[in-house]
């Protein structure tokens, strides 16, 4: 008896099957690090247990997760609503550093004693030079028709770069010895905290913004519009939705959001401007976005998921150490996308 | 010459198909002898495009049996179909609208080395283009073609894998009568050298024409196998629909009244850059149906995408009602009640991956009884008037909620005349409304375009349809390499032959005294002196 593998095009995915198809990836990738674990002689068993130990089995490693989660959830957001006009933002990143170093100048140059004032000051900040980096790459695609793939990726490096010219050169803290970083933040540009943790106020935003997404493609004349376009562009143009303004318009709103998260990061933890305070949150958006196939809730799930592995990658470097410590290990895990 | 041999080129037996709860194909039995054409025939939802597709690799049926050639066969997908000689010729070509006319033919062909040879494939496709005549530029790329072209294209792609089975989805819905003929000469060539050409269509006239058998499918059924000289049109008719079929529409005088659209000197330019509409100028009255014939790819299409303002305007001007709109926004044309029904229904008129409700909301969201607060859409209200909408034109729906590529082509251009026709518009723009309609689909929608011109509206009609043009309208139009021809006023006194000619390049004045041509003056047209 011989057999053969035949492939026939489904006409239909089960829901159950679509719901298990990202488990089931999740299951083969962290079988695959597994792998790699053993031929370093660690016990994956172990390794995974310590893991998912640390990130779960206590308030602290929980209030951690919930920490890593919150720049997840709002760039998750910020690329998703780029993603449903079939525009691709892969300029989060960029637009992270933009928002922390707007933010950074607003401490510097428009200081305040009020924390309402100055916390609202730096989200203005940070919104305004997010958005800006975004529209840059929607005025060229608008205009020119010029491949915002490309365009953002590359306004990436411009953006960090930018950050670390301040930070090395004229707002370096004179006190900091010689560190490359800009004088700690005063009190009044500092989030709030919770319950003693370092989950911060940014929390709330996250959330919101969560709801806005959601409120926003279902029930807004604008949302329907880039839910339009992206299914449908040819459509839409004859349905008088015009491309270029929508365009513009979405990168903004898209980079303005992802600037707000490198605000609520550089405000609610580090307190003050540093580089490489983003250990690529713009990036692992992209890849949250898309395990929640652009659902406003499964950007939260996926989020809470990636911060597992980042807390119980941390815990178990510490732990366990391997040889040669190298977080790619468990970047393998989380970089894993499902079928898309 | 039909030859019956000891075993049929193919024979399906016993074939069964269910999809999710439907059953399309229920024991079908189909024959193709060497040398024959073979027309299926039946209505939308018959069971036609399952079968075919069945054959053709891209279903695998439930039960039956397929033989080719006395051997029996297993299709696992499309590649074991044209290996066994099957090619297709899809109503929704299978193309690749990036790629070129060459690179698609060369797509998926399996002897080719890891390179493409460019030169050749060119040369063999000017081989068949001699051949059987018929021409595309092997260069220019796809997106750019006209549909009649890149029917061709498909065409000349399974004609390139030396087909012996040839399948045509209803393939003159896109050609005039000449290109038509010229497509059935290709047939017989094909068929005279021993192939075999299953023909779909529910075009009975033309059937009647090519069709060595026919066999008639209704619900998934097989009704009967016949020779073609054993029937009339109005039997095969009633076998296909089930009952007694009136071919005749009500077609009631109308007096036109004023002007409302009214185009001048329009310069429009195709996607290629290259002016496609040059120096046109007509005018659409109040209760009347203006016919514009022509072969496809004339400019018809930029034409009607400037009227509807989803194209530029390069000169010249478009009225509605007196009212200036060369300038203004899509939504402005909208505004002053220019509905327009695209000739692509799935990738221009409609979002197909979105459900009915948003589909009915695409060109009217932005109505204050739809949106709420201003930025808010109220959904609520829509999907009362999708209910209704639904129920006034018949479109069959699994429900409001469901995408709207779950719909048939029928229903799916039912939904779209729901929305465009809905709201009283001064102008009906519809280009090929029929096209790819079974009989009943396509009698509502003529019904409803001469519904619209009874209640007051300009209807501007276009189609590769002569038939459907002559028996429409009430004024005709004749577009070639985008420039007006000529206006037949009267066409119950116009001949198919005249039609082709100004069709094909002549102006109406070439062959008759006075005549109305687009630059001088307008509306003063007189009908041909026959």
């Amino acid at each position: 008896m011989r057999y053969r593998i035949v492939l026939r095009r489904r006409f239909k995915t089960g829901a159950f099957f679509e719901g298990i198809l990202p488990v089931i990836s999740i299951f083969a990738a962290l079988l695959f690090s597994g792998g790699a674990l053993l031929l370093f002689g660690v016990s994956p068993l172990a390794a995974y247990r310590a893991m998912f130990r640390g990130a779960l089995g206590s308030g602290y490693g929980l209030s951690e997760v919930i920490v890593k989660a919150i720049p997840l959830v709002i760039s998750g957001v910020a690329v998703a609503l780029a993603f449903r006009m079939k525009v691709w933002n892969i300029g989060a990143e960029g637009q992270i550093y933009l928002g922390a170093l707007a933010s950074a100048a607003a401490v510097r140059f428009l200081p305040s004693d009020s924390r309402v004032v100055m916390l609202l000051t730096m989200t203005v900040a940070a919104i305004i030079a997010g958005g800006a980096w975004g529209y840059v790459a929607g005025f060229l695609k608008s205009r020119w028709n010029v491949n915002e793939v490309i365009t953002t990726l590359m306004l990436n490096y411009v953006g960090i770069h930018l950050a670390d010219y301040f930070i090395y050169g004229p707002w370096r803290d004179p006190s900091s010895l010689g560190f490359p970083m800009t004088p700690p933040f005063p009190p009044s540009a500092r989030l709030p905290l919770f319950f003693g943790t370092r989950v911060h106020l940014g929390i709330l935003a996250a959330v919101l913004l969560v709801l806005l997404f959601r409120l926003v493609i279902r029930w807004t004349r604008w949302g329907f519009e880039i839910r339009a376009i992206g299914d449908n562009p040819r459509a839409a143009e004859y349905a008088g939705i015009s491309y270029g303004r929508n365009v513009v318009l979405l990168m903004f709103i898209s980079g303005a959001i992802a600037g707000l998260a490198g605000m609520t990061e550089i405000a609610g933890l580090q307190g003050r401007l540093q580089p490489g305070f983003s250990p690529g949150y713009g990036y692992t958006a992209i890849i949250v976005a898309w395990l929640a196939r652009l659902n406003p809730w499964g950007i939260m799930m996926v989020s809470f998921f990636m911060g597992v592995l980042l807390v119980g990658g941390d815990t178990i470097q510490v732990i366990n150490p391997l040889r040669h410590p190298r977080r790619d290990t468990y970047r393998e895990i989380r970089g894993t996308e499902p079928g898309a | 010459m039909v030859s019956i041999g000891p075993v049929p080129l193919v024979s399906m037996r016993g074939i069964d198909k269910a999809f999710v709860g439907v059953k399309a194909n229920s024991d079908v039995d189909l024959d193709l002898e060497r040398g024959e054409v073979h027309t299926l025939l039946g209505e939308n939802g018959a069971g036609k495009s399952t079968l075919m597709n069945i054959l053709s690799g891209l279903y695998t049926a439930d039960s039956g049996v397929i033989v080719i050639n006395g051997e029996p066969r297993v299709f696992r997908s499309p590649r074991d179909a044209i290996r066994a000689g099957i090619g297709m010729v899809h109503q929704h070509f299978m193309l690749v609208p990036t790629l070129s006319v060459w690179e698609n033919v060369a797509l998926g062909l399996e002897d080719q080395p890891f390179l493409l040879d460019k030169g050749r494939v060119i040369e063999r496709v000017g081989d068949i283009q001699k051949r059987y005549g018929i021409h595309v530029d092997p260069l220019a790329p796809v997106w750019q073609l006209s549909i009649g072209e890149q029917q061709r294209v498909a065409i000349i792609k399974t004609l390139y894998r030396s087909a012996d089975i040839l399948i045509l989805d209803e393939p003159t819905s896109v050609l005039t009568p000449q290109e038509a003929r010229a497509l059935f000469r290709t047939i017989r060539q094909i068929t005279a050298e021993g192939h075999g050409v299953i023909f779909i269509s529910h075009k009975l006239d033309e059937v009647m024409d090519i069709s060595d058998r026919i066999t008639v499918l209704r619900k998934g059924k097989k009704v009967a196998t016949v020779n073609v000289k054993d029937v009339t049109k109005e039997s095969l008719a009633e076998m296909m629909v089930g009952r007694r079929v009136v071919f005749q529409i009500g077609k009631t005088l109308q007096n036109p009244g004023r002007v409302v659209l009214e185009a001048r000197e329009l310069v429009v330019r195709g996607d290629r850059g290259r002016v496609r509409v040059d120096r046109f100028s007509l005018d659409v009255r109040q209760r009347e149906i203006l016919g514009l014939a022509g072969v496809s790819g004339n400019g018809q299409e930029e034409l009607c995408d400037a009227l509807a303002g989803i194209r530029k305007t390069e000169k010249g001007s478009i009225r509605v009602d007196g009212y200036e709109l060369v300038g203004k926004s899509t939504r402005e044309f909208q505004k002053r009640g220019i509905s327009y029904i695209p000739a692509d229904r799935i990738g221009t008129g409609l979002v197909t991956g979105m459900n009915l409700r948003e589909n009915i909301a695409l060109r009217k969201y932005w109505r204050k009884e739809f949106t709420r607060f201003r930025f808010f859409i109220h959904w609520e209200n829509i999907a009362g008037r999708t209910g209704q909408l639904v129920e006034r034109y018949s479109v069959v729906n699994p429900g409001l909620g469901f995408p709207a590529k779950m719909l048939s082509g029928g229903n799916l251009q039912k939904l779209m005349l729901a929305r465009e026709l809905s709201d009283d518009p001064r102008v009906v723009i519809a280009v090929q409304p029929t096209w790819g309609l079974d009989v009943s689909a396509t009698l509502f929608v003529r019904e409803t375009l001469l519904e619209q011109r009874d209640k007051g509206a300009g209807v501007l009609l276009v189609s590769d349809d002569l038939e459907e043009i002559l028996s429409l309208s009430d004024r005709i139009a004749v577009i070639h390499n985008g420039r007006l021809m000529g206006i037949v006023e009267d066409p119950d006194r116009v001949t198919e032959e005249q039609m082709g000619l100004m069709m094909a390049g002549t102006r109406l004045k070439e062959f008759s005294n006075p005549v109305g041509e687009g630059s001088e003056g307008h509306g003063k047209e007189v009908s041909p002196s026959l």
